[in-house]
């Protein structure tokens, strides 16, 4: 039973339409790349499955359950996590705190809990604390937990934004250009990192430019055009599609 | 909590104490007309306060606080001259009104964004203003307003001179600044951050962004149409003008000028902008030109008020010496 | 039939009057994306120097009434529009590149400034116009008489606007003007100045604004320090209702509230006269934020 499943989504913005009839399955535990040139409507896939979007038609099915038409946090906390290409951190706040805004849909407190502190409030915000501890851990960044979001590196923001992400406890993990503006060797920490958690059981969907990671990482590709869907299948099979090769070095010409 | 354990003094809680050991004891050296600014600058401050949950920690914009504040005021004011309630009891009722009332009005303009929200609640504001003019339901007094309210009694000894109504502000000011300090300190007060920060973030990050927007409201409401009860139990008569849209200001003034989402900052804010011109009476007719030229100047080299809200901070290490074991 | 005709002549000439506001906040709304709070001060402001300069320099009494009062409002909207561009300089200029709502609290402050200023200066008291400036005449229009001073002020307003019209539509600075509401970092581009078009319209809008505040202190007689931030309030509805950023919105949304405010004050109830534009204004910003000429604008996550 595939655990996110896309059936003939489309969208589109005045005249344009950005996402076209497009449909692809992500099997639990795989590693999907999702690619192809600029402005093919990557981004927006990503925006209608965590809900900032609505699509026009088709469906978005997560775990055999309708996500598409749902708040964002809702699908958050049904197991959906994403990362943004632009980097969205909450600058002014501590690393540590950003990773803990991951922590909020496993919690409970409400106002009146956090008025008094009750004890129960207490218990729960010790145990977050600890839980985030080890996401930083995880991705290498608990020495920095005191430091504001705006002043880690370029790389550590991604890498912070993938903790705050994991802090959800997602089943599928949606990331959008998470090697965007590394450098060669934060990407093959990142690589290590995306093995790394999938071992841990999460299903990885991602955005990437970087084809020599997507061919390194990926079990399965899908790639769009113009909104559409053009190909699918093993970083082999991709490799040698015609379109693919065709709608690449199309592009390339005319940069 | 755990700092209690630690044997070493919490700087901050230092410089409170002291504080409100030396407020404590003004009143002792100051006659009654400075005892009564000191009690304007508490209800003033607490008013600040609430309007802090709002305006700072969740960066939404909110020049109608006066409306929720008249809100409490009336309510009490109503029900103590009409069924002789004593007026302390009905605390609790005035923040049910109040907040019951922010989350009505609030609920259709909350995805507003920031200046457009900012323009509805001066709306909303006027709007109530003109309701209480107009004698709303023949309940309200029209211009005149209610009068006839009477004295709080705390304990079967009522509350009646300036010195007595300053012990009984204060404690409340004190109350608040705890409650709202733990309230910062939790999973509701980084909420409302996340929210200030980015709002597509937070909902990315599984927040229910518009559940908070409303919520901050409907606290905030609530803790000013309590303050609202206390006025009208000192003042014994209350009308629409002390709930113009200049009150509203006042207190969006005290935040931003006094350090915006700040407690200690909004606290400063208010005795500078509530006392300042008291004892520099010869400026007392300037005061606002002087804070409106300060309110652009802040914002040009020093955005975050004279107190800027600190980081919160964690105690890690106790932490990560458990850490083992997930 | 005589009571509606004279509510809504009142309608458009006090509607003319919130559509000369409502095209400031809409001209720095369309190039700054900011709400000039300080901008219903500026009318105060106007409705003040033309008091000061009715009296003291008498222009009425040696050139007679109309190129009197012409001569004057030339005169206010010159010294308003010098305040508008002073205003940008030092309160939101500074502030170009800081987050949307410091400049929004920034406009907030020059508004308590420029209020508390007019109060210091001229007191907290009504102050009143001379009442012979204008000749007291009624004009008979279709049987029914129309008092002069309304049918000044809308032809007066309507000149403006249709000047203002073809100032942005027709000339190289109104091009410059559309395009940096368009998109500003397009127009940088493209050579324009963009400061220089922040500094046009800030000398334009005040100046309108300016002489909104005269014809106010004219109509009614009498003039008071808190008067710009209702009138404000109520041409900002105006430019909201018509879309704000909208020119030509401005000047159809401020009529028509002038009207909506003088009908439900005939017809339901002039105590609640004031919360006719403010509900307005909410419901407006409820279901249709854009305004009745405004264009659907998403934005990009």
């Amino acid at each position: 039973m595939s655990l996110l499943s896309i059936k003939r989504l489309t969208k589109s913005f005045g005249g344009l339409t950005a996402v076209n009839n497009v449909s692809f399955d992500v099997e639990p535990g795989q590693i999907v790349g999702l690619i192809g040139p600029n402005g093919a409507g990557k981004t927006t896939v990503f925006n209608l499955i965590t809900g900032i979007y609505r699509p026009d038609q088709g469906e978005i099915l997560f775990d055999q359950q309708a996500v598409s038409r749902l708040p964002t946090h809702r699908t958050i906390s049904l197991g959906i996590a994403r990362t943004f290409q632009t980097i969205r951190l909450f600058q002014n706040l501590s690393v540590l705190e950003n990773v803990l805004s991951g922590r909020h849909c496993l919690m409970k407190s409400g106002v009146f809990s956090s008025l008094l502190h009750t004890p129960r409030q207490r218990r729960e915000e010790r145990a977050a604390l600890v839980k985030v501890l080890q996401y930083l851990e995880f991705v290498g960044l608990s020495d920095q937990a005191e430091q504001l979001a705006k002043n880690l590196s370029y790389g550590n923001q991604r890498l912070l934004e993938i903790a705050r992400a994991l802090a959800t406890e997602p089943r599928l993990l949606i990331l959008d250009e998470p090697a965007g503006g590394m450098n060669e060797q934060e990407t093959s920490s990142l690589v290590a990192l995306i093995t790394r958690m999938r071992e841990n059981g999460i299903t990885i969907l991602l955005i990437e430019h970087d084809m020599s990671l997507v061919m390194r990482v990926c079990e399965n590709i899908v790639v769009l055009e113009y909104g559409s869907k053009i190909a699918e299948g093993s970083p082999e099979e991709i490799k040698q599609n015609r379109r693919v090769i065709e709608a690449y070095l199309g592009t390339e010409d005319e940069e | 909590m755990q700092k209690k354990y630690n044997g070493k003094i919490n700087p901050r809680n230092a410089v409170y104490t002291a504080v409100a050991v030396v407020l404590a004891m003004l009143p002792a050296f100051l006659n009654p007309y400075w005892v009564d600014v000191l009690n304007s600058i508490g209800i003033y401050a607490i008013l600040a306060l609430s309007l802090n949950i709002i305006v700072g920690h969740a960066g939404l914009f909110n020049l109608g606080h006066a409306a929720f504040y008249a809100i409490g005021a009336y309510t009490a004011a109503i029900i103590n001259t009409r069924f002789g309630v004593p007026v302390l009891w009905l605390l609790p009722l005035c923040a049910l009104t109040a907040g019951l009332f922010a989350l009505i009005v609030a609920r259709p303009i909350i995805h507003l964004r920031g200046d457009y929200l900012c323009i509805v609640t001066i709306g909303v504001g006027e709007i109530v203003r003109i309701a209480l003019i107009n004698n709303v339901f023949g309940m309200t007094g029209g211009a005149n307003g209610i009068f006839g309210i009477d004295r709080p009694s705390v304990f079967g000894y009522t509350v009646r001179s300036p010195y007595q109504f300053f012990y009984l502000i204060w404690a409340f000011a004190g109350l608040t600044i705890f409650l709202f300090h733990l309230l910062e300190y939790s999973r509701f007060g980084r909420a409302l951050n996340y929210l200030r920060e980015d709002e597509v973030a937070a909902e990315g990050s599984g927040i229910n962004t518009a559940h908070y927007k409303l919520a901050c409201f409907v606290v905030g409401a609530a803790w000013a149409g309590m303050v609202g009860n206390i006025y009208a139990a000192k003042m014994t008569i209350i009308s629409p003008e002390s709930y113009s849209f200049w009150e509203s200001v006042l207190m969006f003034t005290i935040v931003i000028l006094g350090g915006s989402g700040s407690i200690p900052g909004v606290l400063l804010g208010a005795f500078l902008i509530i006392g300042l011109p008291e004892i520099f009476r010869e400026f007392a007719n300037a005061r606002m030109l002087i804070f409106g030229a300060a309110m652009v100047v802040m914002m040009i080299f020093r955005t975050q008020g004279i107190l800027p809200s600190r980081p919160r901070s964690y105690k890690l290490s106790k932490l990560r010496a458990g850490e083992g074991s997930p | 039939m005589e009571q509606f005709f004279q509510q809504l002549t009142n309608g458009l000439a006090v509607g003319a009057i919130y559509a000369l506001i409502a095209l400031g906040y809409t001209m720095v709304y369309g190039v700054l994306k900011l709400i000039n709070f300080a901008h219903g001060d500026l009318f105060t402001i106007g409705a003040y120097l033309g008091l000061t300069l009715l009296t003291s320099l008498a222009l009425t009494e040696h050139i007679g009434p109309v190129w009197g009062v012409s001569v004057l409002a030339v005169m206010v909207m010159g010294l308003v529009a010098l305040i508008g561009a002073l205003l940008d300089r030092l309160a939101y200029r500074p502030l170009r590149e800081s987050p949307r709502l410091s400049a929004v609290v920034s406009a907030l402050g020059a508004s308590i400034f420029f209020q508390n200023t007019v109060m210091l200066i001229y007191g907290a008291r009504f102050q009143v116009y001379p009442q012979n400036i204008l000749p007291k005449t009624a004009i008979n229009i279709f049987g029914l008489y129309v008092p002069l001073i309304r049918i000044l002020i809308l032809l007066a307003s309507i000149v403006m606007m249709g000047a203002l019209y073809f100032f942005i539509q027709k000339t190289k600075v109104g091009t410059a003007i559309r395009a940096a509401a368009i998109d500003q970092g397009a127009a940088r581009l493209m050579g324009i100045d963009v400061n220089r078009v922040i500094l046009m319209v800030f000398l334009l809008g005040p100046a309108m604004g300016g002489v909104a505040g005269l014809m106010v202190g004219l109509y009614y007689g009498q003039i008071n320090f808190t008067m710009g931030w209702v009138y404000g309030l109520k041409a900002f509805t105006a430019a909201i209702l018509g879309g704000i950023g909208n020119i030509p919105g401005a000047m159809v949304g401020g009529i028509l509230l002038g009207v909506i405010e003088a009908m439900g004050a005939a017809y339901l109830s002039i105590a609640w006269k004031d919360a006719i534009a403010f509900c307005v204004l909410i419901l407006i910003l409820i279901f249709r934020p854009t305004g009745l000429l405004g264009e659907r604008v998403a934005e990009k996550v």
